[in-house]
């Protein structure tokens, strides 16, 4: 008779709980868009253009930057951009 | 016909356990035949129901439950049993022994008057993990995985994800047993919480995941250690693995557990071969993947990697300088892990320097192209140096400090070569710094290691990644077992 073999999960098991996402903006204009420089880098040439981008389709513009980007962006950060704006865009660098 | 041995309690009267291969047993079979037929005693056969014979008062033990459960050790055991308690229990033949305890004098004349009986099947060692887990339960928090009988288990274990891209020994209950028989600490302990998915890991978990990669059960308390070291803020094990840059972590183990656990410090040392070098920097790789939920190509995001992420797990070899554990404030006694976050290594040649003015010199040389010949301060090194290097500065009786110190000095960058567009290259520090003479590694940025084969005038360079609080620092973490 053939056996089964049975072993041990060697993951963490742990299930991620759903998020909800956010809602989308319907439009850029008349929104607030944070703008995250991740601190590498050249990551302001990037991200000014983008604002200026963004500025003439008629957003608001907010920056925030994280300390180091080799740590993820601390969360007193992450909920000052979460509170003030509508949209975020992180811009990796280099 | 032999009766099942369902029951493992003890009946009023002599119950003799046996094993139809142990020499004692086979010796006195006639004897015991000659017993249970007069209905003196009753025998449990842990092998062959039919051994000594087969009969009404012959146990099948085979199940080993019976045995499990009074505790029997070896084979002959003889055990008196007055209103339902155990009051006497022999080991082996021994005719005086068995007279009194059966109260019938002048048995078996004609064999010998004494011989120690065998190992108890209930306790060899390739049947006790999972004997345990049969009688005394599931001891397991992690859920158990079925493969089916017609699936390839390691292609089933390939397909869940849970390899590294090499094949990975099946965690099977018994084998993780054996393996947390490495640690006394509790299989529910949590080690380290685990990134990038900060998951909480067991040393359930890690033993599962040291089963996998090839691990002995002797190497868990250093995996486990290896783990505490980079979960830490210090070493950033998050930016380690989520970096570009192409370094993962790399461990040194120092002190007396090196030998012990048989480690390479010699020839090939930062190459494959040996067991422990090989399984222990890969447990910590399945458990940042697997538990930390960190995969290439996922949370890694290398964008070249190398060939140490597989796992990159080395000796110290002894020395007269101090060894990298006693840099960091611990003694030579002390078992120790160091993690540092660095690249694969580079060897550093020179064949021909005599003095040690002169090879220091020549290794300064070649440590200026670390990471960049344009990158000062802000990533450390480890420089691992060759027995026979090593000779040229213990012959001249320089210590380890005196010959950093030398090298250090050595290491005085002109800022000027090396500031953006300086020789037609953009990249560099900024133009403001020129004009100062800068170290290329903060103090105590480069790790001195010895290790290596006896022969060869070669040391090693394994160039690390962003140093300090906006990165990663080395840890070093004693192992307790």
């Amino acid at each position: 008779m053939n056996q089964t073999l049975s072993v041990l999960d060697p993951t963490s098991e742990d299930r991620s709980p759903e998020i909800q996402l956010s809602e989308r903006i319907k439009s850029i204009e008349g929104s607030i868009i944070g703008l995250l420089d991740i601190s590498k880098p050249r990551g302001d040439v990037f991200l000014n253009q983008l604002e200026k981008r963004l500025t003439e389709h008629g957003a608001t513009v907010l920056r925030f930057m994280k300390p180091t980007f080799t740590k993820p962006a601390p969360v007193d950060l992450r909920y000052e951009i979460s509170s003030k704006c509508d949209a975020v865009i992180e811009a990796l660098a280099d | 016909m032999a009766k099942h041995a369902d029951g493992y309690e003890l009946n009023d009267g002599i119950s003799v356990v046996v094993n139809s291969e142990c020499p004692t047993c086979q010796l006195t079979s006639d004897l015991l035949v000659e017993l249970g037929t007069n209905g003196h005693v009753k025998i449990f056969s842990q092998d062959d129901p039919s051994f000594p014979t087969s009969a009404e008062w012959v146990h099948d033990d085979s199940e080993l439950s019976f045995s499990w459960h009074n505790d029997i050790e070896a084979v002959p055991t003889l055990i008196r049993v007055v209103n339902g308690k155990e009051v006497e229990r022999l080991v082996g033949w021994n005719r005086k022994e068995w007279e009194r305890l059966l109260e019938i004098e002048n048995l078996a004349p004609g064999l010998v008057d004494h011989k120690p009986g065998c190992g108890s099947l209930s306790v060899s060692p390739d049947r006790v993990d999972e004997l345990e887990i049969k009688f005394e339960g599931r001891t397991f928090i992690s859920r158990q995985v079925e493969i089916a009988s017609l699936e390839d288990e390691m292609e089933a274990m390939h397909d869940r994800g849970w390899s590294d891209g090499m094949p990975v020994v099946p965690p099977t209950e018994s084998r993780v047993k054996r393996m947390l028989a490495g640690t006394s600490r509790n299989s529910d302990d949590i080690v380290a919480i685990i990134p990038p998915n900060l998951a909480e890991c067991s040393v359930e978990k890690v033993a599962i995941n040291a089963v996998m990669a090839g691990c002995l059960p002797e190497y868990l308390p250093v995996v486990i250690a290896c783990l505490e070291a980079i979960c830490t803020d210090e070493f950033n094990m998050h930016g380690v693995l989520a970096t570009t840059m192409s370094v993962g972590p790399i461990f040194v183990v120092s002190g007396p557990i090196a030998e012990r656990l048989g480690m390479n410090s010699g020839i090939n040392v930062l190459g494959h071969g040996n067991r422990a070098n090989s399984t222990i920097g890969r447990a910590v790789q399945l458990v940042l993947k697997n538990v930390g939920g960190g995969a290439p190509g996922g949370i890694d995001r290398a964008t070249l990697g190398h060939m140490g992420k597989q796992g990159f797990c080395f000796a110290e070899a002894p020395s007269p300088w101090e060894n990298l554990a006693e840099g960091f404030g611990f003694s030579s006694e002390q078992n120790t892990v160091t993690a540092f976050t660095g690249e694969g290594p580079r060897i550093l040649v020179d064949q021909k320097s005599r003095s040690p003015e002169s090879l220091t010199r020549s290794l300064a040389d070649g440590l200026k192209s670390t990471i960049s010949t344009r990158m000062v301060l802000g990533m450390d090194a480890m420089l691992v140096i060759s027995p026979e290097h090593l000779s040229r500065f213990i012959d001249a009786g320089w210590s380890r400090s005196q010959f950093i110190e030398k090298l250090t000095e050595l290491l005085m960058i002109d800022s000027d070569e090396i500031i953006e567009g300086a020789g037609g290259i953009e990249d560099g520090i900024p133009s403001t710094f020129g004009g100062n003479q800068l170290p290329k590694f903060r103090p105590g940025g480069l790790l001195v290691v010895h290790a290596g084969g006896p022969a060869g005038l070669f040391s090693a360079i394994i160039g690390g990644w962003l140093n300090g609080t906006k990165g990663s620092d080395p840890v070093t973490k004693e192992i307790t077992l």
